[in-house]
């Protein structure tokens, strides 16, 4: 399939070359607009392998949703990056132990595929064929059923995640004049019109 | 090499002329929306509307067209260059790539993928980019405020489209295009013993989420009243003001596209897409299109009816609507339609 082997180097090429230019590009917007690229090409890939759904998902979710507060972010903020490279040094070996951790995971994961072929096939759920179910259909059977405690769990994580950062910014303000929207709608001309008879010469 | 021509070279070049009949009727299309768009804005405030250009104002479109080809692009000294010619190709490209999944007729789609609604909600919440491309790369104070606007807009209004969308997929059971109009084949009015007609279609089960799919679809194409981003009396034209010739025109095309995507959404999930009204012999020759486009301009003419009637909204009550009404409005519905599916036995 030499249009396969096109479309994937195609896009994870520009998977790579976008994910070197998130962090070599001067601009954060420049920087954030490249990570969405990524993000983009990513998504391609997991459609060649034969996961649409995960593929539209992780544009609806991490481009249409999480990328948008990121890009809000980076705009509104004025971020200084000289200021940030400076402890750069500083923080290298952390980066590169980060990077090395994954790398070596990545490399079990690979060369697992390498040593044992047939150890895909003996994880805890295997995967169905993709002729017999819907890809959508195959991850709601395992992720409602065998995973639906993780799955409540990361629900909550992230519910709690939300309350909190409402709570660090929520402040009522004694006295700032608010609008009751239900106040505004129960007016009428009754309430909220007066005729007067004014007399000339004369104010009200 | 035959089998090469076969199966990738005759299926391309069927499916590049696809998509040029498409693109090509799309345009018209847009083109005479845009005309009907201005017609009926001029007739409600009792003006004549374009009616210069050729007979009835017919032509006003193309020499619009014409015009905005036909001028120097101007790009702002200090803009971001490349973001801010790729914004408005963007929102075009975008907008256009949605109408590969959407079915005129059965049979009668680009491709009929089985996730095709969630493609189409996967590409309209990439639409958001152009705004804010554009918003941000112009390096305007009034562009840079409209996009910020726009997008929190967009963003708001996508929650309750994608939980409306969650409500008619539990029904349907499926995420095709086309098996969702085919599921409204029957419904409430079969169920009571009438032959197949506009009573079966999902509006009247699920007619709060119609209600709110429609107020969310005019939100998220930016139109009046909802048309926050271009209040041309404190925001100028929001994120467009820098943009001006072929540029203004990718960017009006993409909403323009958008919108009758909207349109063509409203139809397929609640108004039965292709199918007929109801089933008599007078009416069985016509082709499903008819309906179809019948079904999809008469959204546009409520839709146009709306933006001159109503008047617009301030932007917290905006806010409010999406957040505090529309979202646990649909959150809830979301809930009971699984549950009585659930217990009905309806689920599939």
């Amino acid at each position: 399939m030499i249009l396969t082997a096109i479309f994937f180097y195609l896009f994870s090429g520009i998977a790579i070359a976008s994910a070197f230019m998130v962090i070599s590009s001067r601009n954060p917007v420049h920087s954030v607009l490249f990570l969405i690229l990524a993000f983009v090409n990513a998504a391609c890939l997991f459609i060649m392998a034969g996961a649409e759904f995960l593929g539209l998902l992780l544009i609806v979710v991490y481009v249409g949703a999480v990328a948008v507060l990121f890009l809000f972010v980076v705009m509104m903020l004025d971020v200084d990056f000289a200021e940030l490279r400076r402890g750069y040094l500083q923080y290298m070996p952390v980066g590169a132990l980060v990077g090395l951790i994954v790398l070596a995971e990545l490399l079990m994961v690979v060369g697992g595929w390498v040593t044992s072929p047939t150890a895909t096939g003996s994880v805890a759920s295997p995967i169905p064929d993709m002729a017999d179910v819907s890809n959508i259909e195959a991850i709601g059977n395992v992720l409602y059923t065998r995973y639906v405690y993780f799955f409540q769990l990361a629900g909550l994580i992230l519910l709690v995640a939300m309350v909190g950062a409402i709570v660090l910014t929520l402040r009522h303000k004694e006295n700032v004049r608010r609008q009751d929207i239900n106040v505004q709608v129960a007016r009428d001309p009754k309430t909220a019109i007066e005729v007067r008879k004014v007399e000339s010469g004369k104010g009200i | 090499m035959d089998a090469f021509i076969n199966s990738f070279v005759i299926p391309g070049v069927i499916i590049v002329a696809q998509s040029l009949l498409v693109l090509v009727l799309l345009l018209l299309v847009t083109a005479y929306i845009l005309y009907a768009d201005r017609k009926i804005f001029a007739a409600v405030q009792m003006r004549r509307g374009p009616n210069v250009v050729g007979p009835w104002g017919l032509l006003q479109s193309f020499a619009d067209l014409l015009k905005f080809v036909l001028k120097e692009p101007i790009i702002p000294a200090s803009a971001s260059k490349v973001v801010y010619v790729l914004a408005p190709v963007v929102s075009a490209v975008l907008a256009l790539a949605t109408w590969a999944v959407i079915p005129f007729d059965e049979g009668w789609v680009i491709a009929d993928i089985n996730l095709g609604i969630l493609f189409i909600f996967a590409i309209s919440s990439l639409e958001v980019y152009g705004v804010i491309m554009g918003g941000w790369a112009s390096n305007s104070k009034y562009a840079f405020l409209a996009a910020l606007r726009s997008a929190a807009q967009m963003v708001s209004y996508e929650v309750s489209i994608g939980f409306v969308l969650i409500t008619v997929l539990l029904c349907v059971g499926s995420l095709n295009m086309t098996d969702i109009v085919l599921a409204q084949q029957d419904g409430v009015g079969t169920m009571i013993g009438l032959s197949p007609s506009f009573l079966d279609w999902h509006w009247l089960p699920l007619f709060p989420m119609f209600i709110v799919f429609y107020i969310s679809a005019i939100a998220e194409t930016n139109r009046p009243p909802f048309d926050l981003p271009e209040a041309e009396s404190e925001l100028v034209a929001g994120h467009m003001v820098e943009y001006s010739s072929t540029l203004f025109l990718l960017f009006f095309l993409g909403e323009f596209v958008a919108i009758q995507l909207m349109c063509a959404l409203v139809t397929l999930l609640f108004l039965g897409g292709w199918l007929p009204p109801f089933e008599h012999w007078l009416i069985d020759w016509v082709p499903g299109i008819v309906w179809f486009l019948l079904k999809a301009l008469f959204v546009f003419f409520t839709m146009a009816m709306v933006r001159s009637i109503v008047p617009r909204y301030r932007y917290d009550q905006l806010m409010r609507l999406g957040w505090k009404v529309f979202l646990p409005l649909s959150l809830g519905m979301v809930v009971v339609v699984a549950g009585v599916l659930q217990y009905m036995g309806w689920a599939s």
